[in-house]
């Protein structure tokens, strides 16, 4: 693991730690501290935000849809989540005959793995990283790749039709779609200069003009399709309507995770929303600012400079903002058939990250 | 220009693409149904696929045979009629319509003119109801979710009147012979009226929404095409008749149950997007319908007359005399009708029943060949089958 800095918050573990077995703090104790505070944020943050993102889904819906949602369970149905997990666990877990059962039973935590694990990277505010990579966007497109592997595994060890149908669309739609995705995160990070999502969230440091969306205004021409781009393909890499082909339910019954069961299936459920947020997040960061505030409050030397819960309101504003449009999306649209999605990725997505990125290069030579 | 299925399209009308031959791979046979999602009930296909491509397709029903027709003849008259409630649950009075009206005829049995009436309002409100469904079913086919539910909200509030009239939800066992069994109130109608005016305030919601979507337009225009010579070869009937061009309606055509009083029109395609028979003019013809069935309704409700509902002549015990005949009328997915058959006996000698659904299931094999499955969904979807109709 490559720290670029070690962060405040496990440098601070780091030396109670080494002040703990009384030795000097070294490689060692960051390196711990780092993954303590993975840990924590992997338990305290992501898994209640993946649950409250299965509840404002679900809320959301409910209210587009003339329907109250979930209400019953815990004030406002706030433990509706937590239930069916609870139900999920007490489910039966099915291993039908034929089926390849170490890659049946390996494949849900493949993808669970890579999902949550884009979270290490993720600036939530001032210091409050798990490893700031050098590579960090580079890392986060990969574990997307990493967990088209394990829905094929999926779909291939469920001994099941529909399971195949749905990985062989899980890996034509987001093996295409990475390269929309590549070319749209490239164009931040050639502005830039660095892979690092902590470098990248910095540069963007003081008021909303100064977010790489719009910065300096000729930027947008490039920008503004470059972000568009992302959140697209983004939403066509998580397989969120109205890109949902490989678990298309009216056509290929559950698609991939078909023949899974109890918390198998829970184990493919809440990767999906993880994922949701983590391309929130990472658009936020890259497009609008990370957890810098739009006026300019978290910038060097103001009032909220390295504020760390200033910068985690505001990661978490832009976030949730993005995620609710994805919401929103899933249940207004129809979904797109197989073919004019693999149209629209190469016909269209892809020609329009090329003469972004293209652009991009273009102003960074010009200054 | 591509051609499918003897239709020449344009690549402007969004022609299922025609996929290279060169990569043929080896063929999965898919089982899709009974238990299908898609399949609307418990209809039975097995799919020949080269990947995502449709070879064959092949429906198989009578998982849901019931022996409706051979139970009607073993039930006295009254006993047997709110079987036929049971065939098409989602347009019941529509189906004992189509009962009704042929033993009626071989009776020769008077209808009192507000039972006449009655009869229309109900069955309207049925057919609106059934195709606000069929048309919610195909958006969530599409992967739509939320237009199903917004058709659901005025498809509860219809449910609701035609509670409060039959006291059923579902299956009304309302049209009897000689009549209906209930009459309406005042304020009843005045709700119906209210009720047909939400129906059409929201057809644009409906329309902005699902209908007119960039989307559902690349999805179902030109896709699944069933043109006017293939759906009248397989006998086809109701919205998908029409969507392919023929102006076919039997309420216009052989008007039975005092349809000859009321002014509508018969929407034919092809509508404005796509091709004439395609899925897309399908869905469009069943919203264009409705509004034409509430102009209906409202008709009725102005020119309501009074009098009897029912009549008088026919008992609990009546038995229909000796005679035989047959009657055609227009449920909402195509031509329900009776042929019936008494030898004066309590029961039915024959009661035998043309559902519009067994025909309509009959057209996937042919039109779903080199579709691709989500076509084949946008193509079942669109035909709107009800499988306890077609199975009986």
């Amino acid at each position: 693991m490559i720290l670029a800095e070690t962060p405040p918050f496990s440098s601070h573990i780091a030396g109670w730690l080494a002040g703990l077995v009384g030795m000097e703090p070294n490689w060692l104790f960051s390196a711990v501290g780092a993954l303590v505070v993975a840990a924590v944020i992997l338990l305290l943050v992501v898994t209640p935000v993946g649950l409250g993102g299965v509840y404002l889904e679900r809320k959301l819906a409910g209210r587009m849809q003339n329907r109250r949602g979930p209400n019953r369970v815990g004030p406002y149905g706030l433990l509706q989540s937590l239930a069916d997990g609870v139900k999920l666990l007490a489910k039966e877990d099915i291993l039908q005959r034929g089926a390849d059962s170490p890659l049946f039973r390996f494949a849900p935590y493949l993808v669970f793995m890579a999902a949550f694990a884009g979270f290490v990277v993720l600036p939530f505010a001032p210091g409050l990283v798990a490893a700031d990579l050098d590579v960090g966007l580079f890392y986060f497109l990969a574990l997307i790749a990493l967990e088209t592997v394990g829905i094929v595994m999926a779909g291939w060890s469920s001994n099941n039709k529909w399971s195949l149908l749905g990985a062989m669309r899980e890996v034509a739609q987001v093996v295409s779609y990475e390269l929309p995705l590549g070319l749209a995160a490239m164009c931040p990070a050639l502005a830039v200069g660095s892979l690092s999502l902590v470098a990248i969230t910095d540069y963007q440091a003081g008021p909303i003009w100064k977010w790489l969306l719009w910065r300096d205004i000729y930027w947008a021409i490039a920008m503004v399709p470059a972000f568009l781009l992302f959140y697209t393909a983004g939403l066509a890499a998580a397989k969120r309507a109205p890109f949902d082909l490989p678990e298309a339910e009216s056509e290929l019954t559950a698609g991939f995770h078909t023949e899974y069961s109890g918390m198998r299936f829970g184990m493919f459920f809440l990767p999906e929303y993880a994922m949701m947020l983590s391309l929130s997040a990472v658009t936020s960061v890259l497009f609008l600012g990370g957890y810098h505030d739009p006026i300019g409050l978290s910038a060097p030397g103001k009032l909220f400079d390295g504020v760390w819960w200033w910068g985690l309101l505001w990661f978490f504003l832009k976030t949730t903002f993005l995620f609710l449009t994805q919401i929103a999306l899933r249940w207004t649209l129809p979904r797109i058939r197989i073919d004019q999605v693999m149209y629209l990725c190469y016909k269209v997505l892809l020609p329009i990250g090329m003469g972004s990125l293209l652009l991009t290069a273009a102003l960074r030579l010009l200054g | 220009m591509t051609v499918i299925q003897g239709v020449k399209l344009d690549e402007s009308e969004r022609a299922a693409p025609a996929l290279p031959r060169d990569i043929l791979t080896e063929e999965l046979v898919f089982n899709m149904g009974p238990q299908h999602p898609s399949t609307h009930g418990v209809l039975r296909v097995v799919l020949r696929t080269d990947g995502e491509v449709v070879h064959d397709c092949h429906p198989l029903v009578g998982n849901l045979h019931r022996c409706c027709e051979k139970i009607l003849e073993n039930l006295t008259y009254v006993q047997g009629l709110p079987y036929v409630d049971r065939m098409d649950y989602l347009g019941a009075l529509n189906m004992e319509m189509g009962l009704v009206l042929s033993v009626e005829k071989a009776a020769a049995v008077e209808v009192p003119k507000r039972a006449q009436y009655l009869r229309v309002i109900m069955c309207e409100i049925n057919r609106v109801i059934s195709h606000l469904f069929a048309a919610g079913q195909f958006g969530l086919d599409m992967g739509a979710f939320t237009p199903f539910l917004y058709m659901f909200r005025e498809r509860e509030e219809a449910l609701l009147l035609l509670n409060q009239v039959t006291g059923g939800r579902l299956l009304y066992h309302y049209i009897r012979y000689g009549g209906v069994t209930r009459d309406v109130t005042d304020d009843w109608l005045k709700r119906c009226l209210a009720w047909c005016d939400r129906v059409a305030a929201h057809m644009d919601e409906y329309n902005n929404l699902l209908t007119y979507n960039h989307i559902f337009l690349n999805r179902t225009c030109g896709v699944a095409i069933i043109d006017k010579s293939t759906a009248l070869r397989y006998a086809a009937t109701g919205p998908i008749l029409r969507a392919a061009g023929v102006a076919r309606d039997l309420r216009k055509d052989i008007p039975y149950s005092s349809y000859e009083d009321f002014d509508f029109k018969v929407p034919v395609g092809p509508h404005d997007k796509g091709v004439v028979g395609d899925s897309w003019n399908r869905h469009r013809q069943r919203l264009l319908e409705i509004e034409e069935s509430l102009k209906i309704i409202r008709q009725a409700v102005a020119k309501l007359p009074s009098g009897d509902v029912s009549n008088p002549k026919i008992s609990r015990g009546w038995k229909a005399p000796e005679g035989e005949a047959y009657v055609a009328s227009e449920a909402p997915r195509g031509e329900i009708s009776c042929y019936f058959v008494s030898d004066g006996g309590k029961a039915p000698y024959r009661a035998r029943m043309r559902g519009p659904s067994f025909q309509n299931i009959s057209l996937l094999g042919e039109t779903s060949r080199g579709l691709l499955i989500g076509d084949l969904i946008a193509l079942m979807g669109s035909i709107d089958i009800t499988l306890g109709e077609c199975d009986r």
